[in-house]
């Protein structure tokens, strides 16, 4: 890839004017690929009818209360999910202000010669096998390692920090923080081995002509790489939020799962992918519609904070021409 | 670009800003090596943990043995095993071919069509999905028009998982192609899907294969949408002398998930070992997907 | 669109299926799925029961007695296992009749974590209601320390470690806080789930090892969990004052005493919320086996019986080894007698 002139086009196979047979090889393949798309189409529109159709009913019994109400409660009938709709954003957007910085600036140290390559290539194979480790084994990691890692200076922050809404309670064990922490892990290979190939599709040529320009090191990848890459680094930032939005076990394990609403970065929280999990195996049928209900929600608001970050994309990219 | 005009009228005075330049990279340079190193310390502690209590329990026994029950000592995960590849490959069936040939239309065929635009918000849409849901649309569409839990289901239900990662990932990895080397194969007459084979996903490869990794990866782990559709069996998939792909299959994932909630120590050790053995897998897949995927050139 | 799905689907199912036809008639396979309390034993009784019959083979999945009951609702499974027995609105559901078997039971201790970790902790009946509904908060309040004398408490915050997915363990817990404690049972009630007092001191967590991990790794905690995990995890758990008044360590002859204490009616299922007797752990319960009544395929229910006849007399010997309680004798001949259900 970083010689884009050496490409080896035979000249027997690519060269000729297309045949008949390659026309119509063509226009299957096209075919083809529409019909890709489509699937992707009906599949979302399968899962929306399919989820959709059990949660009508338990829109048209308890309405907008769900979204705006904050108690959980089966016996009275009540469901409100307010607060697992604010737990997941909180938890999701640390995640990904933590994991983005981390997991840029890893793609960066690993693809602009900071490291010799062998070496660069080794550390990336292990940090993509993080993404292979179950959520379980996040969880427990969570409960074992990061919440006593972090008590001592929870405890400090809330003692002598009080004041800062952010660190207004003290820290029992699971909660937010904890929580937000280990999603920033897990998401952190999604991002940086996205990111880095991002980079790595940067053609030579372009960091080249930056060199020749007179550029130093650092000016040339944030000015010239960073900016090449936008696009890619930015589709990295999207998985890596999706599956922080979406991701169930290792929350449900560190979250602490209280139905409330708090700045505090120490206390228990909720996210609607946990509520959905810990709920959906023992659920009536009245709770399966609210479930089903709070399931478009989260649906909808990955819909949403994705369209909100497209115009970001679009403005930035405007700014920078 | 402003930055690099501005260098220039400084000309005169190159000695003076060259300092402020080389501070500020040296600045920059401790900054990535300090961000890239502290990111390393939670990776690492999570890789160790999992190597050393993973690997105490580590032995031939475990790939070829059947889980055992509470006090039983020894047994292993050999089905869950085969369990995993069975299924996490239906899925990589169902869910490459399709993610990729989406990809090419999202990137090459129709890049700025309604078709398009709705196919990518749908697609960003499905990867914050969680799982347990995937689950409960595989239930739905294939466990209860079957009558019964099976792989193939739970390859439905992990297809739908890995699909929006191979897209969106395979999309960008074809955008980045450089628009020369597409250029020069259109000035030679090549056709559309001639560029897209042997120029577009040939130079995108690496990345692809990236997209595939993470997919399979997100794949073989994933609990909730297994535990609604292949349930779990602590038999071979191969049993009584037949195929019984037509019924519930046991997968690593579910062993952990099981095991995980145990309080017998062996359990709990084969828990571990299975998550070593979950991330050996994809170690492999990885290496091995490198070397077949490396550019040709 | 859906309904072609639907087609494609069924024809895979049937290509596949067809090679698995052919020996349909030696070898019966047996699947069954549901709650999480009983799994450990279960498993055990089935891989054993599994290797003494030839040609049957039985698989469980603990996903929950909810789940359990959906799947044997949908028929894709053979039998489920439920906590909480099974609703008469469900049960109509059924064309082909339903019978319950109680299969074992079980106790919930509660777990707990103490600087020094002191042994034998006893808790009255008002004060550990009143610390799960949130009314008693600290470890050194005098209600504890009134019954606990010989032990030195700390004035620690109680951090209390509820389960955060909606379980037959969390039911058979509430129901009992909701026979002692009146204001227990008007603010928070029973069920699978309750809406458990807002406070940061509240902390829920997934399942047995969920709780006993946060119980573990939060000084000052304390948890409900079953007492076949308590028992083989290791953890502290506490005595308990029953309703005679005395204080009860939880194991299988405390147990023993509260079924005792319970008469089994025709339907085979009881509750004991609250048992008598001075002898009997407060907080007892069965768990249950569903069946159809009419099975499609005779040879799959001749191995159901025979799997129930398995497990109420080469089971019943494993119970109390792994933590469960074995069925008093009254009840595995009621149990034997309605197996004969099962056609």
């Amino acid at each position: 890839m970083n010689k884009p002139f050496a490409v080896p086009v035979n000249p027997g196979s690519a060269c000729k004017p297309p045949s008949t047979k390659d026309f119509l090889v063509d226009r299957t393949f096209r075919a083809l690929a529409r019909v890709g798309v489509v699937l992707i189409l009906a599949l979302v529109f399968a899962l929306v009818f399919e989820v959709g159709r059990k949660a009508v009913p338990g829109m048209e019994k308890h309405g907008l209360d769900v979204i705006f109400g904050s108690v959980w409660d089966v016996n009275q009938n009540k469901y409100g999910i307010l607060p697992a709709i604010w737990g997941t954003l909180y938890s999701a957007l640390i995640a990904l202000l933590i994991a983005g910085v981390f997991g840029v600036s890893m793609a960066i140290f690993l693809t602009q010669d900071f490291l010799p390559p062998k070496l660069a290539a080794i550390f990336r194979t292990i940090v993509e096998l993080l993404a292979a480790i179950p959520s379980v084994v996040y969880g427990l990691w969570g409960i074992y390692v990061v919440i006593p890692a972090i008590r001592p200076l929870a405890g400090w922050l809330n003692s002598e920090l009080g004041w800062i809404p952010f660190f207004s309670t003290s820290l029992s064990g699971p909660g937010l923080l904890p929580a937000a922490l280990v999603l920033a892990i897990m998401i952190l290979p999604t991002i940086a081995a996205v990111s880095q190939d991002a980079l790595t599709a940067v053609p030579m040529k372009t960091k080249q002509a930056a060199y020749g320009m007179g550029t130093t090191h650092w000016e040339a990848i944030l000015k010239v790489m960073v900016p090449s890459a936008a696009t890619g680094i930015f589709g990295s930032l999207v998985l890596g939020l999706g599956r922080a939005l979406g991701e169930t076990m290792a929350l449900a394990m560190l979250v602490g799962n209280s139905n409330q609403i708090a700045l505090s970065l120490f206390a228990p929280a909720n996210t609607l992918a946990a509520l959905l999990a810990l709920n959906f195996p023992e659920a009536g049928p009245n709770e399966v519609e609210v479930l089903m209900y709070a399931a478009l929600i989260l649906m909808l608001i990955t819909l949403i904070v994705n369209v909100i970050g497209s115009m970001i994309m679009v403005y930035a990219q405007r700014g920078t021409k | 670009m402003t930055d690099l005009t501005a260098a220039k009228v400084a000309l005169p005075s190159l000695q003076r800003t060259f300092e402020g330049r080389a501070l500020r990279s040296l600045v920059l340079t401790t900054l990535v090596w300090l961000f890239a190193v502290l990111a390393s310390v939670p990776l690492f502690s999570v890789l160790y943990m999992l190597i050393t209590r993973g690997g105490a329990r580590l032995n031939l026994e475990v790939f070829t043995e059947l889980p055992p029950t509470g006090f039983e000592t020894g047994g292993g995960f050999g089905n869950a095993l085969a369990g995993t590849f069975v299924m996490v490959g239906i899925a990589a069936a169902i869910a490459v071919p399709v993610g990729i040939m989406a990809a090419i239309f999202l990137a090459e065929l129709g890049p700025t069509s309604k078709l398009a635009n709705a196919a990518r918000f749908a697609a960003k849409m499905l990867t914050g999905l969680p799982s347990i849901l995937a689950g409960v649309f595989a239930y739905a569409l294939v466990v209860v028009t079957t009558g019964t839990y099976s792989a193939p289901a739970g390859g439905v239900a992990l297809a739908v998982l890995m699909l929006p990662i191979v897209v969106l990932t395979a999309e960008e990895s074809m955008r980045m192609v450089p628009k020369i080397m597409k250029d020069a194969a259109y000035g030679m007459g090549c056709t559309r899907s001639q560029v897209i084979w042997k120029i577009i996903l040939p130079t995108g490869m690496p990345a692809i294969l990236t997209g595939v990794m993470l997919a399979v990866a997100r794949a073989a782990g994933e609990t909730a949408p297994l535990l609604f559709t292949a349930l779990f069996s602590n038999y071979w998939i191969y049993h009584q002398g037949e195929l019984a792909a037509m019924n519930p299959t046991a997968s690593l994932a579910v062993l952990i998930y099981n095991f995980s909630g145990m309080p017998f120590d062996n359990q709990l050790e084969l828990a571990w070992a299975a998550s070593l053995v979950l991330v050996m897998i994809v170690l492999v897949v990885n290496v091995v997907s490198r070397i077949f995927g490396k550019p040709k050139f | 669109m859906k309904g072609l799905m639907k087609t494609a689907v069924l024809a895979v199912a049937v290509s596949l299926g067809a090679t698995s036809v052919s020996f349909a008639e030696e070898n019966v396979r047996l699947t069954g799925s549901g709650a999480s309390f009983p799994a450990p034993i279960y498993l055990t009784w089935f891989k054993d029961f599994s290797k003494k019959s030839a040609g049957v083979t039985v698989d469980y999945q603990s996903k929950g007695s909810g789940a359990g009951v959906q799947d044997f609702l949908n028929k894709t499974v053979d039998f489920a296992a439920s906590d909480s027995a099974m609703k008469e609105e469900d049960m109509a559901k059924v064309a082909e009749g339903v019978q319950l078997l109680p299969m074992t039971a079980g106790e919930i201790v509660l777990a707990y974590n103490l600087p020094g970790s002191p042994k034998g902790l006893k808790l009255p009946r008002d004060v550990y209601s009143n610390i799960f509904l949130g009314k008693i908060t600290k470890w050194n309040d005098p209600q504890i320390a009134a019954a606990n004398t010989e032990l030195k408490l700390p004035d620690l915050p109680i951090t209390v470690v509820v389960r955060a997915d909606s379980s037959g363990t969390t039911a058979v817990f509430t129901k009992h806080l909701a026979a002692i404690n009146e204001a227990f049972n008007k603010e928070l009630g029973e069920g699978n789930t309750v809406n458990w007092p807002a406070s940061d001191k509240f902390i829920k967590s997934p399942k047995n090892d969920g709780v006993t991990a946060t119980v573990r790794q939060t000084p000052g905690a304390i948890g409900y969990i079953e007492y076949g995990f308590a028992k083989l995890a290791k953890v502290d758990f506490a005595e308990l004052q029953n309703k005679a008044g005395k204080y009860v360590v939880p194991n299988a002859e405390s147990g023993a005493e509260a079924l005792a204490a319970v008469k089994m009616p025709e339907s085979l299922v009881a509750w004991l919320p609250d048992p008598d007797g001075a002898k009997s752990y407060p907080i007892t319960s069965y768990t249950w086996m569903i069946f159809r009544k009419h099975n499609d395929n005779p040879a799959k229910a001749k191995a159901m019986r025979e799997m129930v006849e398995y497990g109420l007399t080469e089971g019943q010997k494993i119970a109390d080894s792994m933590g469960y309680i074995p069925l008093p004798k009254s009840v595995v001949d009621q149990v034997r007698a309605a197996s004969a259900n099962i056609q």
